[in-house]
């Protein structure tokens, strides 16, 4: 086990170097000079020359890899020059942000897409089913940006319950907090649990055909219960799978939700560090997601491992 | 007993009154500010912030005209070479240190020395500062430089406390210390900047807020629901679309102020051989054509729902630096073509590059359109901003859809534009006695002497066209109507001091 352990580790490093060399290349291939966009209106060519020289653009690739490397190594991410702040001080700031609101999103997800979803299987072919299942489809196909507005012209501008975007830390008022991510996360949330829905929908269904909800069925269990007990239980295990994995489109899909809703998160950090060409902030970021993806997965891996012995001897 | 039932009544006078007293006031922003270091700074928006924050030795009113801030009167000497200044007295910084005339020193050439200044350029003639007594600073020149107060009334005039810049270094941003009428409070990146307000300011009776927080909210239609929500109570630069929503509500007003700034289209006529092989660039008969097939109100009307005014110079109409000698031209088609005719090129081609905002290729759809029916072939090439900037500095376009967000002087709307090789001329253009009339116009006081000076400039470059200039936008303030006090200064700064709630 622990050799296997080992190995994995092992790996860890030269991906991570692959990554890092891939973020770096990537990022070198934007169109565009970073000290001209920074060096802002005026772009007095002393400025943009100190504004090279900081970023020592004025040195060849590899030297300006391993003046970053080195940086990284150290624990050093570099600092946004736009915002004059260190990038690991942004990623700790911006993080819980954008978690929260993920996490929110999941629950809201999840809470509307395994009720409608049992509903849809065990009410199948019924008006119930085509009406989960328009809403479903409308869930998916409802541009976020689109759902963000009208939410909030709704809500916010029409009925005034809700703020209309921004962000209040939870530990200072739990309650704005709550207020102010409200609509941001069912707006993630709600393509999220179209998906569970239709997965729910035909887990359920295949689970209701089985042998032992029949069984059950004969023995008189009350229809409630072999729903909720026998059938739900069972069809939840790939919908947690699925929710679990769904975790990472969320992240993602937190971009476009975080700049309709000025949440000052993750996604927002990374978009408007790419317009403002701030290198050091988009290398910094991507680093920290690539090295937490690769992480999880060797967590992932080892748990694997320590249930199935199989899997450590190949 | 009486003074007992007393009591209640008075402790709730009293939260009432601190709770009237106690008072914020929240301005949606249209962007992010970059670094608030009034030497490092960069972005328009970030000026927004500064005038709360920075006093400077000098400020602009409504008519453009320079007043004087920090400053309380100034003196150019006989030669037109050293500005002496008098201080206002008894002005703090936030960190209770002296604004003094050595304050002052310390701050322009910090301005003026420190790596990576944005200031540097602007204050490029002043070769040294001397303390005269402590009220009173003489900037001596290597040239005379008429836009220099002008200069002084914007960021390089800004000064900040001397102890704190030596502490924070380049790091100043980060907690900004000035003698502003607001001092700094906390920033979160992307999501607010806090300032509350500083008793000891020089001006104190015209602060009536306690708090102000910026909040960056770049969507236009969000940062307008949080207006119409009651979660801001003044936004700027609103959408040109969104003004009917407002009109008619009585909880809302608008102001519209023309900005010193303009739109225009830069043409690449010398920024490299790309310019030789296109007509456009190569023959001053073509842009004449491109600029009479153009119907300016029609854009306004289509790019800017009305909220901008039709201009063909770098200063709007209303400005006193306006050359009456070149008139707005009318559309022409008929003459557009002749030209094209006489050219030889009744069919000329070219790529009008865009960055991918709204406004901009709402323009580029326009002119297309318009140029089409004097015989131009038009091609929109759609690029961000950061890569259309990098084409442009390359020489590698034929015309770009460019704005600019103007200065008080006019030189700095038109000297680093249509001056040889200076850093925002991408048309390329370069004349001797172009530049010895800006030159001319930079070392003369004499406004009378300065606008002929303009004219005469008008009359070479609006015929060589480096740039056909389109429109000056409105900016557009929405707040609410319990704000009162508000100052309408071309420059789209808000303003903060005078600023109440009715």
């Amino acid at each position: 086990m622990l050799a296997y352990v080992v190995r994995r580790v092992a790996t860890i490093v030269p991906t991570l170097v692959f990554v890092s060399i891939l973020i770096f290349g990537l990022q070198q291939l934007l169109p565009g000079d970073p000290a001209m966009v920074l060096a802002g209106e005026e772009r007095d060519p002393a400025v943009i020359a100190h504004l090279r020289e900081t970023l020592h653009l004025d040195k060849p690739f590899p030297v300006r890899y391993f003046y970053w490397l080195r940086g990284v190594i150290h624990g050093d991410l570099g600092e946004s020059l736009r915002m004059q702040q260190p990038v690991r001080a942004l990623i700790a700031e911006k993080l819980p942000v954008t978690l929260e609101l993920a996490c929110i999103a999941i629950v809201i997800a999840l809470a509307i897409g395994i009720p409608a979803g049992v509903v849809s299987a065990v009410r199948r072919g019924t008006a119930w089913d085509y009406g989960a299942n328009i809403v479903a489809l409308w869930g998916l196909s409802t541009p976020n940006f689109w759902l963000g507005i009208m939410l909030i012209l709704l809500f916010s501008v029409t009925l005034g319950w809700l703020p209309a975007s921004g962000y209040v830390s939870p530990f200072e008022n739990w309650r704005a907090n709550l207020a102010s991510m409200l609509m941001p996360a069912f707006v993630l949330g709600n393509a999220i649990a179209a998906v569970l829905m239709r997965h729910t929908r035909s887990a359920m269904l295949q689970v209701l055909s089985s042998d032992y909800v029949r069984t059950a069925r004969a023995k008189g269990v009350r229809e409630r219960d072999v729903v909720l007990k026998h059938a739900l239980r069972n069809a939840l295990i790939p919908i947690i799978t699925l929710g679990a994995l769904e975790f990472g489109t969320l992240l993602s899909g937190a971009v476009l939700t975080e700049q309709v809703f000025t949440i000052p998160g993750f996604g927002k950090l990374i978009v408007d560090a790419v317009f403002n060409r701030d290198y050091a902030v988009v290398q910094g970021v991507v680093l920290f997601t690539a090295t937490a993806y690769i992480v999880l997965n060797l967590v992932a891996d080892v748990a694997y491992a320590v249930v199935n012995p199989r899997i450590r001897v190949s | 007993m009486q003074s007992r039932r007393l009591l209640p009544v008075l402790t709730c006078l009293l939260m009432l009154a601190t709770g009237v007293a106690a008072q914020t006031l929240r301005i949606g922003l249209a962007e992010d500010p970059d670094v608030l270091d009034p030497t490092l700074a960069r972005s328009f928006v970030g000026r927004i912030v500064f005038s709360a924050l920075c006093d400077k030795l000098f400020d602009i009113n409504q008519n453009l005209d320079i007043v004087p801030q920090l400053a309380a009167g100034y003196q150019w000497s006989a030669d037109n070479k050293a500005l002496t200044i008098r201080l206002r007295p008894n002005v703090t910084f936030h960190d209770g240190e002296k604004m003094d005339a050595a304050a002052v020193k310390y701050s322009l050439e910090r301005h003026k020395t420190m790596p990576g200044s944005n200031r540097r350029g602007e204050l490029a003639p002043l070769a040294s500062v001397d303390v005269v007594d402590p009220l009173t600073v003489r900037l001596n020149l290597s040239a005379p430089f008429s836009p220099l107060l002008a200069q002084l009334a914007d960021r390089a005039g800004m000064i900040i406390s001397p102890k704190a810049g030596a502490a924070e270094g380049d790091k100043f941003g980060a907690k900004p210390v000035c003698a502003g009428p607001f001092r700094f409070v906390e920033r979160v990146a992307q999501d607010r900047i806090v300032l509350e307000r500083f008793p000891e300011y020089w001006n104190k009776a015209a602060v009536h807020f306690d708090r102000i927080v910026y909040l960056p909210i770049p969507d236009s239609t969000v940062r307008l629901a949080n207006l119409r929500s009651g979660q801001l109570d003044f936004i700027e630069r609103l959408a040109p679309s969104d003004v009917p929503q407002l009109k008619g509500d009585a909880r809302f007003r608008l102001t519209k102020i023309t900005e010193i700034g303009y739109q225009g289209i830069t043409i690449n006529v010398g920024k490299s051989e790309l310019a030789q092989k296109n007509p456009l660039g190569r023959d001053p008969r073509v842009r004449e054509a491109l600029e009479l097939a153009l119907d300016r109100d029609g854009i306004v009307q289509v790019v800017m729902d009305g909220e901008a005014d039709p201009g063909n110079q770098w200063v709007a109409a209303t400005n006193t630096f306006y050359a009456k000698n070149v008139p707005m031209p009318a559309r022409n088609v008929a003459r557009a073509k002749a030209l094209l005719k006489e050219a030889g090129v009744p069919n000329p081609s070219f790529t009008l590059m865009t960055p991918t905002t709204a406004d901009a290729q709402r323009i580029a759809q326009v002119v297309q359109a318009m140029a089409r029916e004097a015989g131009f072939d038009v091609k929109i090439l759609s690029t961000e901003f950061a890569t259309s900037l990098d084409l442009a500095d390359k020489g590698q376009f034929d015309a770009y859809v460019l704005a600019w967000s103007g200065r008080a002087d006019p030189d700095g709307n038109i000297f680093s534009f249509d001056a040889c090789k200076q850093p925002l001329n991408y048309a390329g253009y370069c004349k001797p006695e172009v530049d010895d009339l800006l030159n001319r116009s930079r070392t003369t006081l004499d406004t009378n002497e300065r606008r002929k000076l303009y004219a005469d400039l008008a009359a070479i470059v609006l015929k060589d066209r480096p740039i056909i200039y389109l429109y000056h936008r409105h900016w557009l303030w929405a707040y609410t109507s319990k704000l009162d006090g508000l100052q309408a200064i071309p420059d789209g700064l808000v303003r903060v001091t005078g600023l109440r709630f009715k």
